[in-house]
């Protein structure tokens, strides 16, 4: 009886399933699905290295300050980096009084002390990075009707993280006369920018780092786009994962403890069971 | 209960001695994971699974509590308080990746601990209890973690509650005002934020409880083992103190290796990029998929893409989702064979390894890719072959199927000859299997 009921309860699956398949490949012979633009022109991002890859990698500490630079600079105009305080930048390798100093030069939204209206004062380290717009509406307004990201996190919530960015940043160029010829619709609209990197091919932020010489690096490295796009992607990096040199230092040590613990938990079991056939 | 010869528990201190009068909490430990529980003298390094899973039940549990310290739930403040907790908690950053990482070990280490019972048969008599409790844990488990992934409030976070949540909006009549009371509102938020993590924190307790229970029904038998056969006598088993203390000790620091190299090294290679994004309802993402470990259960709910019958695509994608699971509990009834292991059984051996696990391995596959072709025929095939192979194949083969002749034996099996079979008449094997099904039956 179990087993009549058993195979009765498959039969229901199983043919409520190859009934799907049925229908579904059926559509697929008769109407196969039409090929996109963003399916035939979307690139993979570009192979790229950090000096912060890799199981012994760690921050190359003037490669994060230019990139600091790009983002003071370039990036800041719009995007906000919400989850970095001024204090973390010691980590970057400047000073108590020029993380001060860097601090001060952020106007950070404050309260009059004598009026209690809401106003702006001069950062502090304690400080949190001010986002560059009030709030979504504006930066809606500001922007063709697109938010800048937040870009605290960006390396860790886009694939491939910083070749994402970097090939985002280097990746603008003109549309590719084959993918007009071929989806003469999926022509860029007015406004937005045509970008392989990008997941729908057309991006709302124009290309951001133009030409060379954007920003005068203080350490003498010549500021070319694809150099500044690498700087400010390693940033980037440091901002996602700040604590990115303490892990992998830390996981070396718990890997040669835990090896050296299970080599001894192996002796013994070898230990214990020696007389024992199992 | 256990086997006769058993070793007892014999207090030498005083203290002891007074604690075993007052509290016998010494001689459980003792009877249970000490020198006084006689194990299979045979276990292969499967065995060791069900004790990583305890291993990563305390990881989560603790590692849970401190996060749960720094966290609120809150959907204005909840993604900030895991970057805060990351950033400028100290080791939060251990403590969140750990957690993260740890529900996937947890699964890892379950499915393997699941499939070693498909294979060896483990849900049969008279184990069948031990089995259901197991089932209720996976459950239990699939319930604790998608509440767990829900509480960064993340892209994936809140669309995946949508989804999921959307699931019982499929049942007939109820499905719409049964899913607003779960969400207490008509979207994922604040409200259900708070209750999913009420019920985060609450439910490991409540799956440490069924662990007790599990482990209780496990020592009334005593553990199975790869040749299926029964214990019959002390040349069998070993005390699971020293033996397996020092087999799964080992086996612990295999495990811990592994998880530290994933923890340390590739912490965010099984999450998805989306869910460092904080939650935004008016923008859905590209390709809405949960956790890994969901994703053969996922493939079959996306799997139903017509309408059978009066029934709708969707009520049959969530039927036969939920219906996968819940198979399990019938396992002991449909699997009618005497013998345990699928070592001596030619014909199941067959269908595992050349059907069910390739059909597992396609599901995972399938429900992690885009719901586009042919994933999704893919996952049909796959879906089918599920199926079929619990509710069809298993009741079929188990009457069909002439087994392997059996060991007399643990014993036998171990060292090539065993004393005790000596006193029996001369018999052939498949005799023996018969032999051993009664006193199984007894």
């Amino acid at each position: 009886m179990a087993r009549i009921l058993s195979i009765l309860v498959g039969l229901f699956f199983t043919v409520a399933l190859a009934w799907s398949f049925g229908k579904g490949a059926y559509t697929q012979i008769t109407e196969p699905p039409a090929v996109t633009a963003e399916h035939e022109f979307h690139k993979h991002p570009k192979d790229v290295h950090f000096a912060s890859d890799g199981a012994f990698g760690k921050f190359d500490r003037q490669q994060l300050q230019r990139g600091f630079q790009v983002y003071k600079e370039v990036c800041s105009a719009c995007h906000s980096l919400t989850h970095v305080a001024f204090r973390d930048l010691e980590q970057l390798g400047y000073s108590e009084p020029e993380v001060k100093a860097i601090a001060a030069g952020f106007q950070v939204p404050g309260t009059d002390p004598n009026t209690g209206e809401a106003n702006t004062r001069p950062g502090m380290p304690t400080d949190y990075f001010p986002k560059p717009f009030a709030n979504d509406i504006a930066a809606r307004a500001a922007n063709n009707n697109a938010i800048p990201p937040d870009l605290s996190l960006m390396t860790k919530a886009r694939h491939d993280g910083a070749a994402y960015v970097y090939s985002l940043l280097t990746g603008y160029s003109n549309q590719p006369a084959e993918l007009l010829k071929e989806f003469p619709e999926a022509k860029t609209p007015a406004g937005l920018h045509y970008n392989p990197y990008f997941a729908n091919l057309n991006l709302a932020m124009a290309p951001p780092l133009s030409g060379e010489g954007q920003v005068s690096y203080g350490d003498g490295t010549k500021p070319t786009v694809d150099q500044m796009a690498k700087d400010v992607a390693a940033f980037l990096i440091w901002t996602a994962e700040p604590k990115l040199e303490q892990r992998k230092q830390t996981g070396w040590t718990v890997l040669g403890f835990l090896l050296f613990a299970t080599i001894l938990g192996y002796m013994s079991y070898r230990n214990i069971w020696a007389n024992k056939k199992h | 209960m256990s086997f006769p010869w058993a070793n007892e528990y014999k207090p030498s201190h005083p203290f002891m001695k007074w604690m075993d009068e007052k509290l016998p909490v010494p001689r459980l430990v003792y009877n249970s994971v000490g020198g006084g529980y006689p194990v299979p003298r045979n276990l292969n390094y499967f065995w060791n699974f069900g004790f990583l899973a305890l291993i990563c039940l305390t990881i989560q549990i603790i590692t849970g509590i401190v996060m749960a310290m720094h966290y609120a739930a809150n959907t204005a403040v909840a993604f900030d308080t895991i970057e805060q907790t990351v950033r400028d908690v100290n080791w939060g950053w251990l403590m969140r990746y750990a957690h993260a990482n740890g529900a996937s070990a947890f699964f890892v280490v379950i499915y393997v601990h699941i499939f070693r019972g498909f294979f060896y048969g483990s849900y049969k008599a008279p184990r069948e209890m031990v089995w259901l409790l197991g089932v209720v844990i996976f459950l239990l488990m699939m319930a604790t973690a998608f509440m767990g992934y829900v509480l960064p409030w993340g892209q994936m976070s809140f669309w995946g509650a949508k989804v999921i949540t959307g699931l019982f909006g499929a049942i007939p009549f109820v499905g719409e005002p049964l899913q607003q009371w779960l969400l207490g509102g008509f979207a994922p938020d604040n409200a259900a934020l708070n209750r999913f993590f009420s019920l985060h924190y609450l439910l490991p307790f409540v799956i440490v409880g069924v662990v007790v229970l599990h482990i209780w029904a496990l020592h009334i038998p005593g553990s199975s083992n790869p040749t299926g056969v029964e214990v019959k006598s002390e040349s069998d088993t070993v005390p699971f103190y020293p033996y397996y203390v020092a087999k799964d000790g080992w086996a612990v620091g295999v495990f811990l290796f592994l998880f530290a190299a994933a923890v340390f090294f590739f912490p965010n290679a099984l999450g998805h990029p989306d869910n460092y994004i904080p939650a935004n309802a008016m923008s859905t993402p590209a390709h809405i998929v949960p956790e890994w470990y969901f994703w053969p259960f996922y493939a079959i709910l996306r799997a139903f893409t017509q309408d059978f019958f009066f029934i709708p695509a969707k009520l049959m994608g969530v039927l036969a989702m939920f219906g996968a699971i819940l198979v399990w509990f019938f396992l002991p009834w449909l699997d009618k064979s005497p013998v345990r292991s699928g070592a001596y059984r030619p014909l199941y051996k067959k269908f595992f390894w050349f059907g069910l696990i390739p059909a597992m391995a396609v599901l995972f596959y399938c429900g992690g890719a885009p719901a586009e072709e042919p994933f999704v025929m893919f996952s049909q095939l796959a879906a089918l072959y599920y199926f079929a192979h619990f509710l069809i194949i298993l009741p079929v083969v188990s009457a069909i199927e002439k087994p392997l002749p059996l060991p007399y034996s643990i014993t036998e099996s171990v060292l090539g000859h065993d004393e005790g079979s000596q006193i029996r008449p001369a018999h052939g094997a498949t005799e023996a299997t018969h032999g051993d099904t009664a006193v199984q039956g007894a």
